[in-house]
């Protein structure tokens, strides 16, 4: 589904990833773990279509496709997703309003007629309740002064009421309290299907008790510099990041 | 501008003053006449403003007005059936509707009935009718010392529209006045309404601003509005003109204890819009919220003037002013809070957001504050910004596409102002005549033969 050849990415100049290689299938989940800085969030945003980087090397092919060709609106259309680290505040645009822009797009993309607003408010209702969203969040603005976890629950909401192929979970964990962690967790559970595939980008092990990988990768200075199965997750948690530093310094 | 043109402008007016007199003083009741000397004096010192008056620093309205304008000095006799022609509301807009064609107040257009004791008609007929009230409230607001246009128009003023609200009367359904300008030549339109809301009134007053045919208009309006004791007036203003009129408007807000007003202005389309709101808070806890939103592209320019003034003490006021520009289209804000040495417990903020969309787009903005007071809750802020590019990637990333999602941003940023629009039905309008505008359509109403812009 997805295959990253060498993929370096810069920003103002400076490289952050430096030669990526990466294989998912349908119906796998990766993680990629790894220590601050390391370039976890710049290969999300890079596959998403962040404009700020720049490919300077290196493949992406998507479904067969030449990713990096895509615009950020036609990756989405393809079935890309990005959970966003730190979802972005909208004043002004209620949800509701974002999704049924969003949800009439992909139709559109697809050669569909926009969706009948009582088909639209079933698969609100239906999705909400699959993530746990409160009611009241659909109708304020995007974000718009919701706490942490709700911003969290928000991306999965969104990623419900999309159906991505490939999802991309940039930290969905960081700054959630247990409860909100396993929500957003069995959000992502319930999505998982043989022929979509989801990588879990996280810096703690914590979630994947909850979202169990079935490759997990170590990204250290813009590479990635071990993979294994889910056991590896364990060792880096009980050995700490340090270990890699020593072995790769 | 040099001095020059600026001199021969007025010299220009003043003839044409001088050629009109003896016709404005026939046609017009005699508190209308009362205070032209002290108008042409006024005028003849100070003249249009020019971009040397620091209020008027950003907008050159010297060149705007060198045009070669007729004047009418009678009512247009036109038919005009105003049904007909002008359907520029949706009908569930349920409204007193009256009509002023290019300045004169149109007997034959008015439409609904007024609770008894309520008065709509022409302002020149009302100072015939209602002296005392002419005698208490015409031109004491608006102090033609202060700005050659206040005095250029109090000059010139025959007729426009005048509202009485007597103790207690409250209206429920709104009141419209349609401005529409309409010739077959070039036009300098003078108006000048008076309302009056006493003690405990409410009103909604809904003011269009139209242009009929894409000939070039200069309009000078002047509103003096009193709200008296514990009375409640929202003023909403839709500005739709063709890109050739100028429109200039002074609108003088008097407030006295306990009273709301509330104003709304959305600048849609014009050539020039000059804005000017004065609003004295001069009774305690009264409150005042001043809104604005223009969208210009092309060459257009407009600029938002305002002074709130705080005379009395435990008085609000909010101002918030939003503007999204594009093409080479120039925009200013200039809001200046006052509050005086005895208005204790002062709360008074101001904002004024810009969004420009290209690279010639120009804004100039400068929130003021002047405080005398020591206890008091002030601030104010100003921006002028692009479109969030963090936003606009979170957008597309789900899917919505760049033009769509730039949409999404500039309509949310818009919304924030019509969303302070208090009746649901004109709201919906305009929330759908500036997203119409916002892609660019015209934004003139579907069933009307208005083609503005």
């Amino acid at each position: 589904m997805l295959q990253i050849k060498d993929l370096h990415v810069s920003i103002n100049g400076k490289e952050i990833l430096k030669g990526i290689n990466l294989h998912v299938k349908a119906g796998e989940v990766h993680a990629i773990m790894g220590p601050n800085g390391s370039g976890k969030s710049t290969l999300a945003a890079a596959l998403a279509g962040r404009e700020l980087f720049e490919i300077t090397q290196g493949s992406v092919a998507y479904m067969n496709e030449n990713l990096l060709e895509l615009s950020p609106e036609d990756r989405a259309r393809k079935g890309l997703f990005l959970g966003f680290q730190y979802p972005v505040e909208i004043p002004g645009v209620s949800l509701v309003n974002f999704m049924k822009t969003a949800i009439n797009e992909h139709r559109k993309f697809k050669g569909l007629e926009p969706i009948s607003a009582s088909d639209f408010l079933k698969l609100m209702r239906d999705k909400k309740e699959l993530v746990g969203l409160a009611t009241n969040l659909t109708n304020r603005s995007v974000n718009e002064g919701f706490s942490g976890g709700e911003k969290k629950k928000n991306e999965i909401f969104q990623m419900a009421m999309l159906e991505p192929t490939l999802a991309i979970l940039d930290e969905t964990d960081s700054g959630l309290d247990i409860d909100a962690l396993k929500i957003v967790a069995q959000g992502v559970n319930k999505l998982r299907r043989k022929d979509k595939a989801t990588i879990v980008i996280t810096h703690y092990q914590r979630l994947l008790e909850y979202i169990v990988p079935d490759f997990v990768h170590v990204l250290y200075k813009g590479r990635i510099v071990k993979s294994g199965g889910k056991e590896l997750a364990t060792e880096l948690e009980e050995k700490g990041y340090d270990w890699l530093k020593v072995e790769n310094e | 501008m040099n001095e020059s043109t600026s001199t021969d402008l007025k010299r220009d007016l003043i003839s044409l003053f001088r050629q009109n007199n003896s016709t404005l003083e026939t046609n017009s009741g005699r508190i209308l006449n009362l205070h032209r000397e002290k108008a042409f004096q006024d005028f003849d010192r100070l003249g249009i403003p020019t971009i040397r008056n620091e209020n008027y620093r950003y907008t050159p309205l010297e060149k705007y007005f060198q045009g070669n304008y007729e004047v009418e000095m009678n009512p247009n006799p036109f038919k005009i059936d105003i049904r007909s022609v002008f359907k520029c509301d949706v009908p569930e807009l349920d409204t007193h509707v009256v009509l002023v064609l290019n300045g004169f107040y149109s007997a034959n257009n008015q439409f609904g009935q007024l609770p008894e004791g309520a008065v709509v008609c022409g302002l020149n007929e009302a100072s015939v009718k209602f002296p005392e009230l002419f005698l208490k409230h015409y031109s004491h607001y608006a102090d033609t010392s202060a700005d050659g246009l206040v005095a250029l128009n109090t000059l010139f003023a025959q007729d426009g529209v005048f509202v009485y609200l007597p103790k207690g009367m409250v209206i429920e359904k709104p009141l419209q006045i349609i401005n529409l300008s309409h010739s077959f030549k070039n036009l300098r339109i003078t108006r000048r309404n008076l309302i009056v809301a006493e003690e405990n009134a409410r009103a909604n007053i809904v003011v269009c601003d139209h242009t009929l045919c894409n000939q070039s208009y200069l309009a000078n309006s002047l509103t003096e509005i009193f709200v008296g004791k514990n009375a409640d007036i929202s003023y909403d203003r839709l500005q739709n003109e063709n890109s050739l009129s100028t429109q200039i408007n002074n609108l003088f807000i008097h407030q006295l204890e306990n009273s709301r007003f509330t104003g709304n202005c959305i600048s849609l389309h014009g050539g020039l819009i000059r804005n000017n709101f004065y609003a004295l808070l001069n009774g305690p806890y009264s409150q005042t919220n001043l809104n604005g939103l223009f969208l210009c592209d092309d060459k257009q320019h407009v600029a938002n003037y305002l002074l709130v003034d705080h005379a009395s003490p435990h008085c609000v006021s909010n101002q918030l002013f939003k503007g999204i520009l594009n093409d080479d289209a120039t925009g200013a804000f200039n809001g200046k809070i006052l509050v005086r040495k005895d208005a204790q417990k002062t709360q008074a903020y101001q904002k004024n957001n810009n969004m420009l969309l290209s690279s010639s787009a120009r804004m100039n903005t400068k929130p003021h504050l002047e405080i005398y007071a020591d206890d008091v809750k002030c601030s104010h802020g100003a921006t002028v910004g692009q479109i969030d590019n963090e936003a606009m990637f979170y957008l597309r990333s789900r899917g919505i596409s760049e033009k769509e999602a730039k949409h999404l941003l500039m309509y949310a940023f818009a919304n924030e102002i019509v969303s302070r629009i208090s009746i649901p039905i004109l709201k919906d309008r305009i929330i759908e005549l500036v997203e119409k505008r916002l892609r660019g359509e015209l934004s003139r109403c579907n069933n009307c033969d208005i083609h503005c812009g």
